[in-house]
């Protein structure tokens, strides 16, 4: 707080002097220090929102975060030390460690969901068609990003109903019994992963859209001259070329899905039982629904040592599998 | 010869034929709320849905206005989301700038932890988050929600490589001119940092409009719901009765996202592709 005054402050007298410098030219051996210090001020006065709101709000937190899960505290009474015990309390909790395994099943699967039909749409696109069908179709598959996820799985909870929901009606119509997907363990799984995926394979169809444009036509067309056509030009040529945009795809990918929240939220609430409780919903619940801080904080740690293993895991076994041009 | 061509005339077909389903399939569930919501509420559950409904109202619509105060909450749901976009210009556009063009102490260290706060997820951080605000007692109010949105990392990132992207020869020649770095500043490069700060404030007006997480934690009473904490909260209050209101709860919802899709898809498709760990 007191970098914030002080810059500001500092703001208030520094912003006239450099107005009004272009009048009188000053000698000339003053003016480059002159000009370091008041660039220095600007450069104070213009970093200081952005910094003292990071410091409070993102760099404090984290800290905060590692602290309180060393200490038992319910906001009434005050906190005492307790070493690894939120810890090994969170270990010793099947709710918990349950919603990590669900977690790590919803992003297996619903990234891997993801970057296929991304990928498989972002090729078609990219062949041979009408110009304003292109963006018609971008368009389209970029559309449902610009929903909210909590809305939306307002309406999909209608959609995905055993017995009125348009989704087992589909099924129906090409021979497929109800499936009970919100009130079975897989079907509410699968529901949630189509529902998320629903809205999020939109990013990477974009991002693949863009890495395939970045392909020089020369490489298809020499390809092709090989006689490589279709699927086998696509493995072999592609795919290696696509390498680095799927690379971030994945990673992005995968950061997103382990902080699912909204989709099991609204449409299961985690049910039925705990099959479909993910980690955040655990740390919403322990820390707003009981009031435990220090567990709910072991939890965010937890998950943030895991987001930060997979994605330097996946940037480690990226440097066999991806090719940069 | 033959073969490849034969292949080639046929392919295409299949393929935008398949392409067209999985757009239908995309847009399905968005055509199915719209139509519903127009429905009578006896003919919400009719299947085959009927797409163009045949008594077509707007009953539903007046319906959402009497079980919440849509106003209000969307009253709301502009002014954060406003202040937020706004305010991320500002922070963003200035960091940036400072990063890209200015010259003092400590600049890689501080564009580091700027790059480094990018990777951290918010969910990871709320608890103490919500003890800082709960402290300043800004919980439950919408300043909360408001001010620790102001500085976005990837903002500042995207601003700084904006404003590297721009001539240098123009702030030298502005120098040369007499010109201190506030007006270099305020006459050269902000002008042209306009179509950077659009994808600042685009990005900023999808996300924080379809925020549910921090206003869930933070906002605990009905006065200070945004648009989609309202929705949930309306669909919990109706069960499953009307639906068709609760659609049209929904539909009202999403006509801002869906004008800013349209007006500023460049800039939206541009910031979502270069974000990546925005979210």
């Amino acid at each position: 707080m007191t970098t914030n005054t002080q810059a500001n402050t500092e703001g208030n007298t520094q912003v006239p002097a450099a107005r009004q410098r272009p009048a009188p030219p000053p000698a000339d051996n003053s003016r480059p220090a002159a000009r370091t210090r008041s660039t220095r001020l600007l450069a104070t006065l213009f970093l200081a929102p952005t910094i003292v709101g990071i410091v409070i709000f993102t760099v404090v937190p984290i800290v905060g975060s590692v602290v309180l899960s060393l200490f038992h505290w319910n906001v009434i009474d005050d906190p005492s030390f307790a070493g690894t015990a939120n810890y090994r309390e969170v270990f010793a909790d099947s709710t918990v460690l349950v919603s990590f395994r669900n977690t790590l099943v919803f992003m297996a699967l619903a990234v891997a969901l993801q970057l296929l039909i991304a990928l498989a749409l972002a090729l078609a696109v990219n062949g041979r068609m009408p110009m304003w069908l292109r963006s018609v179709f971008r368009s389209a598959f970029f559309f449902p990003l610009v929903l909210s996820a909590a809305s939306i799985s307002v309406v999909m909870k209608y959609l995905f109903n055993q017995d009125f929901g348009v989704v087992n009606w589909l099924l129906g119509l090409i021979g497929i019994a109800p499936v009970p997907w919100l009130t079975s363990e897989n079907g509410a799984m699968a529901a949630v992963i189509l529902v998320y995926v629903w809205q999020q394979f939109g990013f990477s169809f974009l991002l693949f859209v863009g890495g395939l444009n970045n392909i020089p036509k020369e490489i298809h067309e020499a390809a092709s001259l090989d006689g490589a056509t279709g699927l086998r030009k696509h493995l072999a040529v592609t795919l290696p070329l696509l390498s680095p945009t799927l690379l971030v795809a994945s990673v992005v990918g995968i950061i997103n899905a382990l902080q699912v929240f909204e989709q099991p939220y609204v449409l299961t609430n985690g049910g039925p039982g705990d099959s479909t409780r993910t980690v955040v919903m655990v740390i919403y619940e322990t820390a707003f629904e009981q009031l435990r801080f220090g567990p709910a904080s072991a939890v965010g740690v937890l998950l943030f040592v895991l987001i930060m293993a997979v994605t330097a895991l996946q940037f480690r076994l990226s440097r066999r599998f991806v090719h940069y041009q | 010869m033959n073969l490849s061509r034969a292949r080639h005339s046929l392919a295409p077909w299949a393929r935008i034929a398949g392409l067209a389903v999985c757009a239908l399939l995309t847009l399905g569930p968005v055509i199915w709320t719209v139509s519903t919501s127009l429905r009578t509420p006896a003919e919400s559950f009719d299947l085959p849905p009927k797409i163009i409904p045949t008594h077509p109202t707007t009953e539903s619509y007046r319906g959402v206005f009497d079980q919440i105060d849509v106003w209000l909450v969307a009253l709301n749901s502009t002014l954060v989301t406003a202040l937020i976009a706004v305010g991320q210009m500002i922070t963003a556009g200035l960091a940036g700038y400072a990063f890209a063009r200015l010259e003092f102490r400590f600049k890689k260290p501080l564009f580091g932890l700027v790059l480094a706060t990018m990777m951290v997820p918010l969910q990871v951080t709320i608890v103490p988050v919500f003890l800082v605000l709960k402290s300043m007692g800004l919980t439950d109010t919408l300043l909360g929600l408001i001010i620790p949105a102001f500085p976005t990392a990837f903002g500042t990132f995207l601003m700084r490589q904006y404003f590297l992207g721009m001539p240098k020869d123009l702030g030298e020649a502005a120098m040369l001119d007499g010109c201190g770095p506030w007006r270099i500043f305020r006459s050269v490069y902000a002008p042209l940092a306009a179509p950077g700060l659009a994808i600042v404030g685009v990005l900023a007006f999808n996300y924080h409009w379809n925020e549910f997480f921090r206003p869930l934690i933070l906002e605990t009473s009905g006065q200070n719901y945004t648009l989609p904490l309202g929705l949930v909260s309306l669909q919990g209050n109706l069960g499953t009765g009307s639906i068709s209101v609760v659609l049209a709860g929904v539909v009202l919802s999403m006509i801002p996202a869906v004008a800013v899709f349209v007006v500023g898809q460049r800039p939206l498709r541009e910031g979502i592709t270069s974000a990546g760990v925005n979210r």
